[in-house]
Protein backbone atom coordinates (compact mmCIF):
# COMPACT_ATOMS: atom_id res chain seq x y z
CA UNK A 1 0.00 0.00 0.00
CA UNK A 2 1.43 3.35 -1.10
CA UNK A 3 1.54 5.82 1.10
CA UNK A 4 -1.45 8.83 0.99
CA UNK A 5 -0.22 12.32 -0.81
CA UNK A 6 -3.15 14.27 0.68
CA UNK A 7 -5.73 13.38 3.26
CA UNK A 8 -8.88 14.73 2.38
CA UNK A 9 -11.12 13.69 4.79
CA UNK A 10 -10.68 12.49 8.43
CA UNK A 11 -12.99 10.96 10.41
CA UNK A 12 -14.69 13.79 12.07
CA UNK A 13 -15.02 15.49 8.68
CA UNK A 14 -16.63 12.35 7.29
CA UNK A 15 -19.23 12.58 10.04
CA UNK A 16 -19.67 15.55 9.69
CA UNK A 17 -20.48 14.87 5.97
CA UNK A 18 -22.62 12.18 6.58
CA UNK A 19 -24.37 14.74 9.03
CA UNK A 20 -25.44 17.26 6.31
CA UNK A 21 -26.14 14.50 3.71
CA UNK A 22 -28.65 12.79 6.17
CA UNK A 23 -30.27 16.54 6.81
CA UNK A 24 -30.18 17.13 3.14
CA UNK A 25 -32.11 13.92 1.97
CA UNK A 26 -34.66 14.54 5.13
CA UNK A 27 -35.26 18.10 4.00
CA UNK A 28 -35.61 17.32 -0.18
CA UNK A 29 -37.62 14.52 0.43
CA UNK A 30 -40.15 16.01 3.21
CA UNK A 31 -39.05 13.75 6.11
CA UNK A 32 -38.31 9.75 5.62
CA UNK A 33 -41.57 7.94 5.43
CA UNK A 34 -40.52 7.19 1.46
CA UNK A 35 -37.49 7.41 1.73
CA UNK A 36 -34.90 3.46 1.57
CA UNK A 37 -30.99 3.28 1.49
CA UNK A 38 -29.16 0.75 -0.49
CA UNK A 39 -25.79 0.94 -0.51
CA UNK A 40 -23.70 -0.17 -3.24
CA UNK A 41 -20.86 -2.65 -2.53
CA UNK A 42 -18.74 -2.62 -0.77
CA UNK A 43 -17.57 0.75 0.88
CA UNK A 44 -21.69 2.31 -0.43
CA UNK A 45 -23.19 -0.18 2.27
CA UNK A 46 -21.76 0.70 5.52
CA UNK A 47 -22.22 4.53 4.79
CA UNK A 48 -25.68 3.26 3.93
CA UNK A 49 -26.07 1.96 7.19
CA UNK A 50 -24.64 4.94 9.28
CA UNK A 51 -26.78 7.24 7.11
CA UNK A 52 -29.82 5.49 8.10
CA UNK A 53 -28.61 5.71 11.94
CA UNK A 54 -28.55 9.19 11.33
CA UNK A 55 -31.97 9.61 9.75
CA UNK A 56 -33.51 7.05 12.48
CA UNK A 57 -31.58 10.12 15.33
CA UNK A 58 -33.07 12.96 13.46
CA UNK A 59 -36.39 12.38 12.82
CA UNK A 60 -37.35 8.93 15.07
CA UNK A 61 -38.03 6.50 11.69
CA UNK A 62 -36.46 3.75 10.78
CA UNK A 63 -35.08 3.62 7.33
CA UNK A 64 -35.44 0.46 5.27
CA UNK A 65 -31.38 -0.33 3.96
CA UNK A 66 -30.74 -2.84 1.32
CA UNK A 67 -27.48 -3.50 -0.77
CA UNK A 68 -26.34 -4.03 -4.34
CA UNK A 69 -23.68 -6.22 -5.77
CA UNK A 70 -23.19 -4.23 -9.78
CA UNK A 71 -21.25 -7.34 -10.87
CA UNK A 72 -23.61 -8.31 -13.34
CA UNK A 73 -24.34 -4.85 -14.43
CA UNK A 74 -20.47 -3.37 -15.12
CA UNK A 75 -20.09 -2.98 -18.70
CA UNK A 76 -16.36 -3.89 -18.51
CA UNK A 77 -16.74 -6.87 -17.58
CA UNK A 78 -15.22 -8.39 -20.78
CA UNK A 79 -12.25 -5.59 -20.09
CA UNK A 80 -10.91 -6.93 -16.81
CA UNK A 81 -7.95 -9.64 -16.25
CA UNK A 82 -9.65 -10.91 -12.85
CA UNK A 83 -13.03 -11.48 -12.71
CA UNK A 84 -14.91 -9.94 -9.73
CA UNK A 85 -16.78 -11.90 -7.23
CA UNK A 86 -20.38 -12.31 -7.47
CA UNK A 87 -22.13 -10.90 -3.86
CA UNK A 88 -25.64 -11.54 -3.23
CA UNK A 89 -28.08 -8.10 -3.59
CA UNK A 90 -30.34 -7.87 -0.86
CA UNK A 91 -33.30 -5.20 -1.07
CA UNK A 92 -35.91 -6.54 0.77
CA UNK A 93 -38.37 -4.55 1.09
CA UNK A 94 -40.29 -2.74 -1.68
CA UNK A 95 -39.62 -0.31 -4.17
CA UNK A 96 -43.08 0.82 -5.70
CA UNK A 97 -43.45 3.95 -3.82
CA UNK A 98 -40.15 4.38 -2.11
CA UNK A 99 -37.66 7.22 -2.99
CA UNK A 100 -34.68 5.31 -2.98
CA UNK A 101 -31.32 6.98 -2.15
CA UNK A 102 -28.20 4.80 -3.62
CA UNK A 103 -24.93 5.38 -1.13
CA UNK A 104 -21.48 4.95 -3.13
CA UNK A 105 -18.35 6.33 -1.40
CA UNK A 106 -17.22 7.74 -4.36
CA UNK A 107 -18.60 8.58 -7.84
CA UNK A 108 -16.07 9.30 -10.80
CA UNK A 109 -16.68 8.39 -14.19
CA UNK A 110 -20.07 7.66 -13.36
CA UNK A 111 -20.13 3.87 -14.69
CA UNK A 112 -20.94 2.16 -11.53
CA UNK A 113 -23.91 4.27 -10.69
CA UNK A 114 -25.70 3.78 -14.24
CA UNK A 115 -24.98 -0.51 -13.48
CA UNK A 116 -26.50 0.26 -10.04
CA UNK A 117 -29.77 2.28 -11.67
CA UNK A 118 -29.90 -0.73 -13.71
CA UNK A 119 -29.67 -3.68 -11.03
CA UNK A 120 -32.04 -1.57 -9.03
CA UNK A 121 -34.58 -1.24 -11.67
CA UNK A 122 -34.79 -4.91 -12.61
CA UNK A 123 -35.39 -5.29 -8.75
CA UNK A 124 -38.33 -3.25 -9.20
CA UNK A 125 -39.86 0.06 -9.67
CA UNK A 126 -39.48 2.83 -7.41
CA UNK A 127 -40.82 6.22 -6.92
CA UNK A 128 -37.63 8.07 -7.58
CA UNK A 129 -34.02 7.48 -7.40
CA UNK A 130 -31.46 9.48 -5.55
CA UNK A 131 -27.78 9.68 -5.46
CA UNK A 132 -25.58 9.98 -2.33
CA UNK A 133 -22.02 10.37 -2.06
CA UNK A 134 -19.09 10.98 0.13
CA UNK A 135 -16.69 12.07 -2.64
CA UNK A 136 -17.05 13.10 -6.17
CA UNK A 137 -13.94 13.29 -8.02
CA UNK A 138 -14.84 14.46 -11.25
CA UNK A 139 -14.22 13.14 -14.82
CA UNK A 140 -18.23 11.86 -15.66
CA UNK A 141 -18.34 9.64 -18.76
CA UNK A 142 -21.43 9.71 -18.06
CA UNK A 143 -24.48 12.13 -17.71
CA UNK A 144 -25.21 11.34 -14.23
CA UNK A 145 -25.06 13.60 -11.37
CA UNK A 146 -25.01 12.84 -7.64
CA UNK A 147 -27.99 14.65 -5.61
CA UNK A 148 -25.41 14.49 -1.86
CA UNK A 149 -22.35 15.31 -2.34
CA UNK A 150 -19.78 14.96 1.14
CA UNK A 151 -16.95 16.60 -0.47
CA UNK A 152 -16.05 17.50 -4.23
CA UNK A 153 -12.62 16.59 -5.05
CA UNK A 154 -10.77 17.95 -8.00
CA UNK A 155 -8.42 14.98 -8.79
CA UNK A 156 -6.50 13.75 -11.96
CA UNK A 157 -7.29 11.06 -13.72
CA UNK A 158 -3.33 9.18 -12.50
CA UNK A 159 -5.09 9.97 -9.17
CA UNK A 160 -6.98 7.57 -6.88
CA UNK A 161 -9.31 8.64 -4.06
CA UNK A 162 -9.95 5.99 -1.43
CA UNK A 163 -12.38 6.08 1.19
CA UNK A 164 -11.56 3.65 4.55
CA UNK A 165 -14.35 2.80 6.77
CA UNK A 166 -14.08 1.06 10.33
CA UNK A 167 -16.63 -1.41 9.12
CA UNK A 168 -13.88 -2.67 6.65
CA UNK A 169 -10.58 -1.30 6.81
CA UNK A 170 -10.50 -0.41 10.30
CA UNK A 171 -10.47 3.36 10.35
CA UNK A 172 -12.32 6.21 8.69
CA UNK A 173 -10.58 8.25 6.58
CA UNK A 174 -10.73 9.66 2.69
CA UNK A 175 -7.18 10.28 1.29
CA UNK A 176 -5.49 10.72 -2.26
CA UNK A 177 -2.84 8.28 -4.11
CA UNK A 178 -0.83 8.26 -7.37
CA UNK A 179 -1.72 5.50 -9.21
CA UNK A 180 1.37 3.47 -9.63
CA UNK B 1 -7.89 -13.40 -7.58
CA UNK B 2 -10.89 -15.36 -8.78
CA UNK B 3 -12.50 -16.66 -12.14
CA UNK B 4 -11.86 -20.29 -12.96
CA UNK B 5 -7.94 -20.95 -13.88
CA UNK B 6 -9.56 -23.04 -16.70
CA UNK B 7 -10.96 -22.97 -20.30
CA UNK B 8 -13.35 -26.41 -19.46
CA UNK B 9 -15.62 -27.97 -17.09
CA UNK B 10 -15.44 -31.77 -17.54
CA UNK B 11 -15.34 -33.38 -14.25
CA UNK B 12 -14.94 -32.81 -10.17
CA UNK B 13 -11.99 -35.45 -10.26
CA UNK B 14 -9.68 -32.85 -11.09
CA UNK B 15 -11.02 -29.56 -9.44
CA UNK B 16 -9.68 -28.24 -6.75
CA UNK B 17 -11.54 -27.55 -3.13
CA UNK B 18 -10.54 -23.85 -3.97
CA UNK B 19 -12.35 -23.54 -7.31
CA UNK B 20 -15.49 -25.49 -6.25
CA UNK B 21 -15.60 -23.10 -3.46
CA UNK B 22 -15.76 -20.49 -5.41
CA UNK B 23 -18.06 -22.13 -8.09
CA UNK B 24 -20.59 -23.00 -5.09
CA UNK B 25 -19.92 -19.47 -3.46
CA UNK B 26 -21.27 -17.93 -6.99
CA UNK B 27 -23.98 -20.21 -7.58
CA UNK B 28 -25.32 -19.09 -3.70
CA UNK B 29 -25.08 -15.37 -4.99
CA UNK B 30 -26.81 -16.08 -8.04
CA UNK B 31 -29.59 -17.81 -6.96
CA UNK B 32 -32.18 -15.33 -6.45
CA UNK B 33 -32.05 -14.05 -9.86
CA UNK B 34 -34.14 -17.11 -10.73
CA UNK B 35 -36.87 -15.49 -8.23
CA UNK B 36 -37.06 -12.07 -9.39
CA UNK B 37 -39.56 -10.45 -11.12
CA UNK B 38 -37.02 -9.38 -13.83
CA UNK B 39 -35.07 -12.91 -14.33
CA UNK B 40 -32.43 -11.55 -16.35
CA UNK B 41 -29.18 -9.81 -16.25
CA UNK B 42 -26.97 -8.18 -18.75
CA UNK B 43 -23.86 -10.33 -18.06
CA UNK B 44 -23.21 -12.59 -21.00
CA UNK B 45 -25.58 -10.65 -23.25
CA UNK B 46 -23.78 -11.25 -26.64
CA UNK B 47 -22.42 -14.70 -25.87
CA UNK B 48 -23.88 -17.67 -27.38
CA UNK B 49 -24.10 -21.03 -25.94
CA UNK B 50 -24.99 -24.10 -27.22
CA UNK B 51 -25.85 -27.54 -25.69
CA UNK B 52 -24.76 -30.03 -28.06
CA UNK B 53 -27.08 -33.50 -26.56
CA UNK B 54 -26.55 -37.05 -27.90
CA UNK B 55 -28.54 -38.73 -24.95
CA UNK B 56 -32.00 -37.09 -24.50
CA UNK B 57 -32.16 -35.34 -21.31
CA UNK B 58 -35.34 -32.61 -19.98
CA UNK B 59 -34.16 -31.10 -16.71
CA UNK B 60 -30.10 -30.69 -17.82
CA UNK B 61 -30.44 -29.21 -21.44
CA UNK B 62 -33.73 -26.74 -20.16
CA UNK B 63 -31.79 -25.87 -16.87
CA UNK B 64 -28.85 -25.01 -18.88
CA UNK B 65 -30.54 -22.71 -21.51
CA UNK B 66 -32.56 -21.29 -18.82
CA UNK B 67 -29.06 -20.64 -16.72
CA UNK B 68 -27.39 -18.96 -20.34
CA UNK B 69 -30.69 -16.42 -20.83
CA UNK B 70 -31.38 -15.42 -17.34
CA UNK B 71 -27.79 -13.72 -17.86
CA UNK B 72 -28.65 -12.30 -21.00
CA UNK B 73 -26.97 -15.15 -23.59
CA UNK B 74 -28.34 -16.80 -26.51
CA UNK B 75 -28.67 -20.48 -26.42
CA UNK B 76 -29.70 -22.98 -29.11
CA UNK B 77 -29.70 -26.65 -28.67
CA UNK B 78 -28.76 -29.31 -30.79
CA UNK B 79 -29.81 -32.75 -30.47
CA UNK B 80 -28.03 -35.64 -32.50
CA UNK B 81 -31.89 -37.09 -32.64
CA UNK B 82 -32.90 -34.49 -35.07
CA UNK B 83 -29.44 -33.12 -36.58
CA UNK B 84 -26.55 -33.85 -38.83
CA UNK B 85 -25.63 -36.43 -36.62
CA UNK B 86 -28.22 -38.58 -38.23
CA UNK B 87 -26.64 -37.92 -41.88
CA UNK B 88 -23.05 -39.58 -40.11
CA UNK B 89 -21.34 -36.28 -39.07
CA UNK B 90 -18.46 -36.93 -36.04
CA UNK B 91 -18.80 -35.35 -32.66
CA UNK B 92 -15.82 -32.94 -33.74
CA UNK B 93 -16.65 -31.63 -37.12
CA UNK B 94 -20.00 -30.74 -35.74
CA UNK B 95 -18.68 -29.35 -32.88
CA UNK B 96 -16.07 -27.33 -35.03
CA UNK B 97 -19.01 -26.18 -37.48
CA UNK B 98 -21.04 -24.46 -34.47
CA UNK B 99 -17.46 -22.98 -33.28
CA UNK B 100 -17.13 -21.55 -36.74
CA UNK B 101 -20.52 -19.87 -36.16
CA UNK B 102 -19.24 -18.15 -33.25
CA UNK B 103 -20.14 -19.91 -30.12
CA UNK B 104 -18.96 -19.55 -26.91
CA UNK B 105 -18.97 -22.10 -25.09
CA UNK B 106 -20.52 -26.16 -25.88
CA UNK B 107 -22.47 -27.97 -23.28
CA UNK B 108 -22.20 -31.59 -24.38
CA UNK B 109 -23.87 -34.99 -23.48
CA UNK B 110 -22.55 -38.15 -24.99
CA UNK B 111 -23.09 -41.73 -24.20
CA UNK B 112 -19.24 -41.79 -24.23
CA UNK B 113 -17.10 -41.40 -21.55
CA UNK B 114 -14.21 -38.49 -22.55
CA UNK B 115 -16.16 -37.16 -25.32
CA UNK B 116 -16.28 -33.69 -23.86
CA UNK B 117 -12.56 -33.88 -23.30
CA UNK B 118 -12.43 -34.66 -27.20
CA UNK B 119 -13.80 -31.49 -27.82
CA UNK B 120 -12.26 -29.54 -25.21
CA UNK B 121 -8.79 -30.22 -27.33
CA UNK B 122 -9.92 -29.52 -30.15
CA UNK B 123 -12.07 -26.55 -29.64
CA UNK B 124 -11.28 -22.66 -28.80
CA UNK B 125 -14.76 -22.29 -27.00
CA UNK B 126 -15.27 -23.21 -23.32
CA UNK B 127 -16.55 -26.79 -23.01
CA UNK B 128 -18.96 -27.88 -20.13
CA UNK B 129 -18.93 -31.91 -19.15
CA UNK B 130 -23.52 -32.44 -19.06
CA UNK B 131 -22.29 -35.88 -18.40
CA UNK B 132 -20.27 -38.53 -20.78
CA UNK B 133 -21.23 -42.11 -20.52
CA UNK B 134 -20.75 -43.76 -16.58
CA UNK B 135 -17.97 -41.10 -16.78
CA UNK B 136 -18.94 -37.56 -14.36
CA UNK B 137 -21.78 -35.39 -14.44
CA UNK B 138 -20.11 -32.48 -12.23
CA UNK B 139 -22.80 -29.73 -13.00
CA UNK B 140 -24.91 -32.48 -11.20
CA UNK B 141 -22.36 -32.63 -8.79
CA UNK B 142 -22.29 -29.73 -8.13
CA UNK B 143 -25.53 -29.02 -7.87
CA UNK B 144 -25.98 -31.65 -4.93
CA UNK B 145 -22.89 -30.30 -3.37
CA UNK B 146 -24.44 -26.74 -3.25
CA UNK B 147 -28.16 -28.65 -1.95
CA UNK B 148 -26.09 -30.42 0.98
CA UNK B 149 -24.03 -26.97 1.64
CA UNK B 150 -26.92 -25.16 2.05
CA UNK B 151 -28.85 -27.33 4.08
CA UNK B 152 -25.82 -28.92 6.35
CA UNK B 153 -23.23 -25.68 6.27
CA UNK B 154 -20.86 -27.97 4.91
CA UNK B 155 -19.38 -32.18 3.89
CA UNK B 156 -16.53 -32.49 6.64
CA UNK B 157 -17.75 -35.46 8.69
CA UNK B 158 -21.58 -36.47 6.56
CA UNK B 159 -22.14 -39.70 6.17
CA UNK B 160 -23.74 -39.63 2.51
CA UNK B 161 -25.24 -42.80 1.46
CA UNK B 162 -25.16 -42.84 -2.40
CA UNK B 163 -27.74 -46.10 -3.32
CA UNK B 164 -28.71 -47.92 -6.50
CA UNK B 165 -27.02 -48.30 -9.20
CA UNK B 166 -23.21 -46.52 -9.11
CA UNK B 167 -22.05 -48.87 -11.72
CA UNK B 168 -23.96 -47.03 -14.31
CA UNK B 169 -24.06 -43.68 -12.81
CA UNK B 170 -21.53 -40.56 -13.92
CA UNK B 171 -23.83 -39.08 -10.63
CA UNK B 172 -22.34 -40.56 -8.25
CA UNK B 173 -18.98 -40.46 -9.95
CA UNK B 174 -18.96 -37.19 -9.80
CA UNK B 175 -20.52 -37.03 -6.05
CA UNK B 176 -17.53 -39.39 -4.87
CA UNK B 177 -15.02 -36.78 -6.71
CA UNK B 178 -16.50 -33.57 -5.16
CA UNK B 179 -17.44 -34.85 -1.39
CA UNK B 180 -14.73 -36.62 -0.14
CA UNK B 181 -12.19 -33.80 -1.06
CA UNK B 182 -14.16 -32.23 1.67
CA UNK B 183 -14.11 -35.16 4.16
CA UNK B 184 -17.17 -36.77 3.66
CA UNK B 185 -18.11 -40.01 4.45
CA UNK B 186 -19.55 -41.35 1.05
CA UNK B 187 -21.07 -45.34 1.13
CA UNK B 188 -22.19 -46.96 -2.05
CA UNK B 189 -25.20 -49.37 -1.29
CA UNK B 190 -26.74 -51.80 -4.03
CA UNK B 191 -26.79 -55.61 -5.84
CA UNK B 192 -23.11 -56.37 -6.27
CA UNK B 193 -23.40 -56.49 -9.59
CA UNK B 194 -24.54 -52.68 -9.74
CA UNK B 195 -21.68 -51.58 -7.33
CA UNK B 196 -18.63 -49.05 -9.04
CA UNK B 197 -15.31 -50.42 -7.66
CA UNK B 198 -12.28 -48.90 -7.53
CA UNK B 199 -13.65 -46.08 -4.92
CA UNK B 200 -11.31 -47.73 -2.00
CA UNK B 201 -8.52 -45.10 -2.84
CA UNK B 202 -11.55 -42.40 -1.84
CA UNK B 203 -12.01 -44.16 1.35
CA UNK B 204 -15.79 -45.09 -0.24
CA UNK B 205 -17.34 -47.53 1.57
CA UNK B 206 -19.21 -50.25 -0.46
CA UNK B 207 -22.11 -52.57 0.65
CA UNK B 208 -24.60 -55.05 -0.62
CA UNK B 209 -27.28 -54.35 2.12
CA UNK B 210 -29.24 -50.88 1.48
CA UNK B 211 -29.64 -50.80 5.65
CA UNK B 212 -25.76 -50.50 6.24
CA UNK B 213 -25.38 -47.74 3.96
CA UNK B 214 -28.64 -45.66 5.12
CA UNK B 215 -27.77 -46.41 8.82
CA UNK B 216 -27.13 -42.74 10.46
CA UNK B 217 -26.72 -41.17 7.46
CA UNK B 218 -26.81 -37.36 6.70
CA UNK B 219 -27.32 -37.53 3.44
CA UNK B 220 -28.73 -40.21 1.00
CA UNK B 221 -28.59 -39.89 -2.37
CA UNK B 222 -31.14 -42.55 -4.42
CA UNK B 223 -29.93 -42.80 -7.76
CA UNK B 224 -31.81 -43.73 -10.79
CA UNK B 225 -31.79 -47.40 -11.99
CA UNK B 226 -30.74 -46.62 -15.79
CA UNK B 227 -32.84 -48.95 -17.75
CA UNK B 228 -31.65 -48.05 -20.87
CA UNK B 229 -28.28 -48.90 -20.13
CA UNK B 230 -28.74 -52.50 -18.32
CA UNK B 231 -27.35 -55.67 -19.57
CA UNK B 232 -29.62 -58.79 -19.52
CA UNK B 233 -28.93 -60.66 -15.53
CA UNK B 234 -27.42 -57.53 -13.51
CA UNK B 235 -30.50 -58.13 -11.15
CA UNK B 236 -33.62 -59.99 -11.42
CA UNK B 237 -36.98 -58.07 -11.78
CA UNK B 238 -37.58 -54.67 -11.02
CA UNK B 239 -40.53 -55.42 -8.40
CA UNK B 240 -37.38 -57.66 -6.73
CA UNK B 241 -34.90 -54.44 -7.34
CA UNK B 242 -37.17 -52.77 -4.89
CA UNK B 243 -37.89 -54.98 -2.71
CA UNK B 244 -34.31 -55.58 -1.60
CA UNK B 245 -32.44 -52.26 -2.81
CA UNK B 246 -35.58 -49.46 -2.70
CA UNK B 247 -35.63 -46.56 -0.37
CA UNK B 248 -38.98 -46.69 1.36
CA UNK B 249 -40.31 -45.13 3.77
CA UNK B 250 -39.53 -47.74 6.94
CA UNK B 251 -35.81 -48.16 5.23
CA UNK B 252 -35.00 -44.31 5.55
CA UNK B 253 -36.37 -44.57 9.32
CA UNK B 254 -32.92 -45.86 9.76
CA UNK B 255 -31.02 -42.24 8.60
CA UNK B 256 -30.76 -39.00 10.84
CA UNK B 257 -34.01 -37.41 11.31
CA UNK B 258 -32.97 -34.77 9.73
CA UNK B 259 -31.61 -36.66 6.63
CA UNK B 260 -31.66 -35.26 3.26
CA UNK B 261 -33.08 -37.30 0.54
CA UNK B 262 -32.00 -36.13 -2.83
CA UNK B 263 -32.74 -37.86 -6.05
CA UNK B 264 -30.90 -36.96 -9.66
CA UNK B 265 -34.28 -37.78 -11.70
CA UNK B 266 -35.74 -38.42 -13.35
CA UNK B 267 -37.70 -40.66 -11.13
CA UNK B 268 -38.73 -44.18 -11.36
CA UNK B 269 -41.20 -43.96 -8.50
CA UNK B 270 -41.89 -47.09 -6.64
CA UNK B 271 -38.82 -49.12 -8.39
CA UNK B 272 -35.63 -47.01 -6.27
CA UNK B 273 -37.70 -44.83 -4.40
CA UNK B 274 -40.72 -44.92 -3.19
CA UNK B 275 -43.18 -42.16 -3.73
CA UNK B 276 -44.34 -41.52 -0.41
CA UNK B 277 -40.34 -40.98 0.06
CA UNK B 278 -40.05 -38.94 -3.22
CA UNK B 279 -42.67 -36.37 -1.91
CA UNK B 280 -41.91 -36.59 2.10
CA UNK B 281 -40.81 -33.98 3.77
CA UNK B 282 -36.96 -34.98 4.19
CA UNK B 283 -37.09 -34.86 0.24
CA UNK B 284 -34.97 -31.89 -1.30
CA UNK B 285 -35.12 -32.92 -5.10
CA UNK B 286 -37.09 -29.95 -5.78
CA UNK B 287 -34.63 -27.91 -4.44
CA UNK B 288 -31.85 -29.62 -6.18
CA UNK B 289 -33.73 -28.58 -9.38
CA UNK B 290 -33.32 -24.76 -8.45
CA UNK B 291 -29.99 -25.41 -7.14
CA UNK B 292 -29.06 -26.83 -10.92
CA UNK B 293 -29.58 -23.39 -12.80
CA UNK B 294 -27.96 -21.51 -10.11
CA UNK B 295 -24.93 -23.90 -10.46
CA UNK B 296 -24.74 -23.33 -14.45
CA UNK B 297 -25.43 -19.78 -14.32
CA UNK B 298 -21.78 -19.78 -11.88
CA UNK B 299 -20.15 -22.11 -14.64
CA UNK B 300 -21.17 -19.79 -17.05
CA UNK B 301 -20.36 -16.72 -15.48
CA UNK B 302 -17.18 -18.17 -14.34
CA UNK B 303 -15.74 -19.47 -17.81
CA UNK B 304 -17.76 -16.48 -20.03
CA UNK B 305 -17.77 -13.52 -18.26
CA UNK B 306 -14.17 -12.02 -18.00
CA UNK B 307 -12.14 -10.94 -20.74
CA UNK B 308 -9.45 -13.36 -23.24
CA UNK B 309 -7.21 -12.82 -19.67
CA UNK B 310 -9.64 -14.54 -17.22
Amino acid sequence: MSRPKALLMDATQMNRALSRIAHEIIERNKGTEQVALVGIRRRGIPLAQRLAARLKAFEGREVPVGSLDITLYRDDLSELASLPVVHKSEVNFKLPGRVVVLVDDVIYTGRTARAALDALLDIGRPAAIQLAVLVDRGHRELPIRPDYVGKNVPTSPRERVEVHVTEIDGEDFVALYDNE
Amino acid sequence: MPGLKRKDILGLREMTVEEIDLILNTAEALKDLATRPVKKVPTLRGKAIVTLFYENSTRTAKSFELAAKYLGADVIHVSAATSSVQKGETLKDTARNLEAMGVDAVVVRHSMGGAPHLLARSLRASVINAGDGIHEHPTQGLLDMLTIRQKKGGFKGLKVAIVGDSYHSRVARSNIYGLTKYGAEVWLAGPSTLLAQGFEEYGVRTTTRVEEALEGADVVNVLRLQLERQEKGLFPTVAEYHRFWGVTAERLRLAKPDVLLMHPGPMNRGVEIATAVADGPQSVITEQVTNGVAVRMALLYLLLGGGEAA
